[in-house]
């Protein structure tokens, strides 16, 4: 089934041409990469998906509601990380969680049952009265994720989760994912680790606005006879005009 | 000598962002140091760049001590923060006079210089910093930090959050640079950066964990490293490879898995065991190291648990 569906979506800014006539499905339950150099296009896809940006033209519906009419509909149905932005760093552990699960439109006794539950699959029971900006990174990235998928989303969309994190962290954060998707989420990432393109079940490479193509990391490196992800992307991304410097 | 570290050390209320921290690097060389936000790269940058001083040890760039001779130091270094700071009300051709004049120099005077990465964003010399694209506000932060046309350069993560092709053209310029014996220390969180310096040191919470050649970086030979490969489902195979005996860590790499033993025989069985489960087009073969499986493996030897009290 069609969780997302895409269909000549059209987004511009004044002149600019920000997502020129892109069509794409993403599949219930699967690991869906969104690739392309900065100012490809990316974040305003992700922005329309998640209901925050309206479409100038084009068909979308996202967990089966319409992206014009039912954004709130969207809202409740979806979870968002990024790495710029996820935590409140002077709330502790437990208030973050109760604050994003409550505006996530949870129920207060839902979430003190679940809280316990949710502190002990990540070892954090001993931290969760500490302030977010006292504990490190890795823990950050792995509770911001945890937060994001807590009132169990149909849909999770991850903005670069990983950046700067160290490389076991940024492998465990991974292996999260894929446990989630184990319980049906559906995930939307975007990534500059090329690496992590290979963990995807398909992989769209966005550039100048467009899709340049749309396969699993499989078929990709086997039609551009590429050893890796990156040779893939190279190859596409490099072919564009105005990709960053516009 | 352009940089001479000795025994480093900072803390910032609990935190210790660097701890005895000593290296050294060659004249004209391209030394990278890569290690995870909250490393402390940032810290030691800001210390050789006589910002901050250290609580201990000391450090001279080109001979000049950081704490008597911060004037002399500050006339013959370029800096690039990691957070863009030029101003952005000031135009792109503002900027660079601005930086032009407080060293006591021209724009004219040492274009040459800048001439290859300028040219990019020449064009827009008349719009001011603060509208740029993220690529363009870096190659003017570049040209900034070399108007002076200074002996040695710092770059504290000018490609964090650069995608993969403005990452390559980066380096490419960086190289040009180099070749004009400037001596450059850089740091990035993105391991295959590694490759494309002469030396690189590894960082993790504020501890320097090695110092090497990119290609000599080499386990203890008791210790194999496994490519695992397979036909689909790679993910699945993780946690069953985990469970083997020998195996003393296990992560996704790409398309593979890279499993690590410890001992010859333990391998030998272990390569017995993985052969018994009759893994659709398995590929099980002996691999050297790269950055990340070096980097990883420093870090698991550096005791994860008691990270948490200590680091914070």
């Amino acid at each position: 089934m069609d969780i997302i569906r895409v269909k000549d979506l059209v987004k511009k800014f004044g002149s600019f041409v920000a997502n020129d006539h892109l069509t794409f499905h993403v599949e219930e339950g699967e690991i869906f990469g969104f690739l392309g150099a900065n100012g490809a296009g990316k974040t305003t896809v992700m922005r329309i998906l998640c209901g925050l940006s309206a479409p100038t033209s084009g068909e979308i519906m996202v967990a089966g509601y319409n992206v014009y009419k039912e954004r709130e509909k969207i809202k409740q149905n979806i979870g968002y990380m990024s790495q710029k932005f996820s935590l409140y760093e002077d709330l502790t552990v437990s208030e973050n969680i109760r604050l994003y699960a409550g505006i996530y439109g949870m129920r207060k006794k839902e979430i003190l049952n679940r809280e316990d539950e949710l502190l002990e699959r990540l070892k954090m029971e001993e931290i969760k009265n500490k302030f977010i900006r006292d504990i490190p990174l890795g823990w950050r990235q792995k509770l911001a994720f945890s937060v994001a998928i807590f009132h169990q989303p149909r849909i999770v969309f991850l903005d670069e989760p990983t950046g700067g994190v160290d490389p076991i962290t940024r492998r465990q954060f991974w292996e999260m994912i894929h446990e989630a998707t184990k319980e049906g989420i559906t995930v939307f990432v975007t990534t500059h680790y090329m690496d992590e393109a290979e963990y995807c079940d398909r992989v769209t490479i966005m550039v100048d606005g467009r899709i340049a193509d749309l396969d699993t990391p499989r078929k990709l490196k086997e039609k551009y006879n590429a050893k890796n992800m990156n040779e893939v992307f190279l190859k596409l991304a490099r072919k564009a005009k105005n990709g960053d410097d516009k | 000598m352009s940089f001479v570290i000795n025994n480093i050390s900072k803390s910032y209320e609990e935190t210790r962002a660097l701890r005895d921290v000593s290296f050294e690097t060659n004249e004209g060389e391209l030394f990278g140091l890569i290690g995870p936000d909250g490393a402390g790269k940032t810290s030691l940058f800001r210390i050789l760049a006589t910002l901050i001083f250290p609580d201990e040890g000391d450090a001279s760039v080109k001979g000049f001590d950081i704490r008597k001779d911060f004037r002399e130091i500050r006339k013959i270094l370029g800096y690039m923060p990691g957070r863009f700071s030029l101003y952005h009300d000031l135009s792109v051709k503002e900027n660079l006079e601005f930086y032009a004049t407080v060293f006591g120099t021209t724009i004219a005077e040492n274009y040459d210089l800048i001439k290859d990465i300028y040219a990019h964003i020449e064009p827009f010399e008349n719009r001011l910093a603060g509208k740029l694209s993220g690529g363009m506000k870096q190659k003017l932060a570049l040209s900034c930090a070399l108007i002076h046309r200074p002996d040695v350069l710092i770059l504290d993560e000018p490609t964090t959050g650069v995608d993969a092709v403005s990452r390559k053209e980066f380096w490419d310029m960086l190289k040009r640079i180099q070749k004009e014996g400037i001596t450059i220390l850089v740091s990035t969180p993105y391991m295959d950066e590694a490759a494309l310096c002469d030396r690189v040191g590894l960082i993790q919470h504020g501890k320097l964990l090695s110092v090497s050649k990119p290609g000599d970086l080499r386990f203890d030979e008791a210790m194999i490293l496994y490519s695992f490969r397979c036909k689909s489902g790679i993910y699945e195979y993780l946690s069953k490879i985990r469970g083997l005996q020998g195996c003393s860590s296990a992560f996704l790499f790409g398309d593979e898995i890279h499993l690590l033993v410890n001992g010859k025989k333990e391998a030998e069985e272990l390569e017995r065991a993985i052969k018994g489960w009759n893994v659709p087009a398995l590929s099980l073969k002996q691999i050297t190291p790269g950055i990340e499986d070096y980097f990883m493996a420093l870090m698991k030897s550096e005791k994860h648990d008691d990270l948490m009290s200590e680091e914070h």
